[in-house]
């Protein structure tokens, strides 16, 4: 069959089952994310308004952890996505298994106008996120901990602490508590991380493993103080619990577009991953939900008010007393091998 | 008889053998044969102690399900019909909530500022709220009540069966009731105890939302393991090694047991 007759066929099947005009069909792209609340702000300040002015159409679909089907789709031979959402770590790993396409930044020039230490060969960041120091301000209702080593401190700060049973993040804070500045992180040193972890494990009741675990942690007061996602302790907040945090040598984690290798409409893939990091979408972002835009240039449209834009963790003074992430020494070999490290250190 | 059943045949077949048959082979192999997977989990510590904590719980859970599960069977045997039926569907009604429900239930009584701890502060019995949560205990506790049922289900079944003629001879001939208890009684429900044992046994091996919910993160039970190793290892056969060998322990478990009793006892109470 040829590609005429193919697309031929493919017309007649679309038609036959209620898509009414072939234009459709000709530029689309499917896009995946996380789905819930996250991927319904997304629709609304970036996709509606990409789909609109490329003239395309935007196919969504979503899952809670792309990478084991951005593994199989891309082993099948034929991949069904074409532009991923997903933490940042996974468009490297992928870019390095040959899973992920290679970008040429000279069709992205707004990802090419981005700082590079906010994109990669394989990806651009898409919004940000941050691990912070959360904590309850009925326990603390002046002088709470400001810094991980206040966090570390039991006998100044006594209460019940959680953090994430995960050691992304976990390690970073560790070595900030130990003295490291949040800007000489990395590479990580994983063994005085994990000693440092020791001296805290027994104070910590709970690790926790989803956001939701760790957002009623903190509504119900079942601990003081623990490392959680800024959205999500601005939402248990907003629901009137007496919870707060501070952006103070919090860890900025981000996701990342990337286009699956073989995606079956690759040059709208691009254009439209350019044109969703477009500053004025990306500052759409946060009007919506408590994520900072990944293209930190969003901040220079106006369309963030300041009040609004000095909650946001990408914001460039909060991101200033932040740790950026490095998702390449995560996903190098001594990033998979502290990973690793992690569950032995937890059931000692 | 063959042709009747040939269509759940096929259907376990399709969606039963064939996946984990698949999973399995993937432990084995990955870009060539390989016994990899299976070197970590016999070599390295973490996996000998979760299997170990697993096992632990396990027999935990079940001999306190046995200790709550064997007066309430006796119970609802002893009493007339319309007593037994309503005990009987007391302890099936949690069935119809989900598990995860149910542990949402036992954080809400368990947890610091849970009803527990508030209570018994209320009443002056403690001044520092209990750790009854975010450990193996939470766990146990919550495991215990779900899996309740599959060891009072077995034991009424088994003690249905019991003649009441029995127990009046041994009266008869000027035994206590209690020494016929002992000596009848018990030892006639004992297939129902290792029915209902067994049952509990294996499903708590299995058990993944009660520790993951309530263990606060140190109670990794082996299902945990299989959950964490795809994630690590980016690979099925990483965590399906771990599942092989879980099933394989069940497997063995159910071969010991079906030398003392048959096995249509435990599986289908005939």
């Amino acid at each position: 069959m040829t590609m005429k007759q193919k697309f031929g066929l493919g017309c007649a099947l679309l038609g036959a089952i209620g898509f009414n005009s072939a234009a459709d069909a000709a530029e689309q792209i499917t896009f995946v994310s996380q789905g819930g609340a996250y991927q319904q702000a997304q629709t609304v300040a970036i996709l509606d308004p990409s789909a609109k002015k490329l003239g395309i159409t935007i196919n969504q679909d979503s899952i809670p952890d792309a990478w084991p089907a951005i593994k199989t789709q891309v082993g099948s031979g034929k991949p069904i996505w074409d532009v991923v959402d997903t933490p940042t770590g996974n468009c490297l790993r992928g870019g390095e298994q040959g899973l992920i396409e290679k970008l040429d930044f000279s069709k992205i020039p707004n990802g090419a106008a981005m700082p590079g230490a906010y994109r990669s060969p394989y990806s651009v960041s898409y919004e940000f996120y941050s691990s912070v120091l959360s904590y309850s301000q009925k326990t603390f209702p002046k002088d709470a901990p400001n810094s991980w080593a206040d966090f570390w401190d039991v006998k100044k700060f006594p209460g019940r602490r959680a953090l994430r049973n995960h050691p992304f993040a976990t390690l970073e804070a560790a070595l900030m508590a130990d003295g490291v500045a949040p800007d000489k992180l990395y590479p990580l040193d994983v063994d005085r991380a994990f000693k440092k972890l020791e001296e805290i494990k027994p104070h910590i009741t709970v690790w926790w493993t989803s956001g939701a675990q760790s957002a009623q942690l903190l509504n119900d007061g079942e601990v003081d103080m623990e490392m959680a996602w800024n959205g999500r302790v601005s939402a248990v907040a907003k629901e009137g619990a007496k919870v707060s945090f501070t952006y103070n040598q919090g860890i900025l984690q981000s996701t990342s577009l990337c286009i699956l290798k073989g995606a079956p409409n690759l040059e709208t893939a691009i254009k439209f991953l350019n044109e969703a990091v477009d500053p004025v979408h990306q500052a759409n972002l946060p009007l919506h939900i408590d994520y900072g835009p990944g293209n930190p240039k969003a901040f220079e449209t106006n369309v963030i008010k300041p009040e609004r834009a000095a909650q946001l963790p990408s914001e460039p003074a909060n991101a200033a007393k932040q740790a950026l992430m490095s998702y390449a020494w995560w996903s190098s070999p001594a990033g998979e091998a502290a990973e690793k490290r992690w569950a032995s250190f937890m059931q000692k | 008889m063959l042709a009747l059943v040939s269509p759940a045949l096929l259907v376990i077949f399709a969606l039963i053998v064939l996946p984990v048959g698949w999973l399995a082979w993937q432990s084995i192999y990955h870009d060539g044969f390989t016994l990899e997977n299976y070197r970590r989990v016999f070599t390295e510590d973490v996996y000998w102690r979760s299997f170990a904590l697993t096992f632990e719980i396990s027999l935990a859970v079940t001999g306190i399900a046995l200790l709550l599960g064997y007066p309430v069977a006796y119970l609802a045997n002893s009493v007339p019909k319309g007593w037994s039926i309503l005990i009987l569907s007391l302890v099936v009604l949690p069935f119809w909530t989900s598990v995860l429900v149910r542990a949402y239930a036992w954080l809400a009584l368990l947890q610091r500022t849970g009803v527990i701890n508030q209570f018994l502060r209320y009443l002056d019995v403690i001044s520092e709220p209990l750790a009854l949560v975010h450990n193996t205990f939470g766990t146990v506790v919550a495991t215990v009540h779900i899996l309740l049922p599959f060891m009072v289900l077995p034991l009424y079944a088994t003690m249905q069966k019991i003649p009441n003629d029995l127990m009046q001879a041994g009266a008869s001939l000027g035994a206590s009731p209690s020494l016929t208890f002992m000596r009848v009684f018990l030892p006639l429900s004992l297939p129902g105890v290792l029915a209902g044992c067994t049952m509990v046994f294996v499903l708590c091996l299995g058990f993944y939302i009660t520790p993951e919910l309530l263990g606060g993160g140190r109670t990794v039970m082996v299902s945990m393991l299989v959950s964490r190793n795809v994630e690590l290892y980016n690979q099925f056969g990483a965590a399906s090694a771990v599942a092989v060998v879980l099933l394989l322990s069940v497997l063995a478990i159910f071969f010991v047991v079906s030398r003392f009793i048959s096995l249509d006892r435990v599986l289908g109470q005939k």
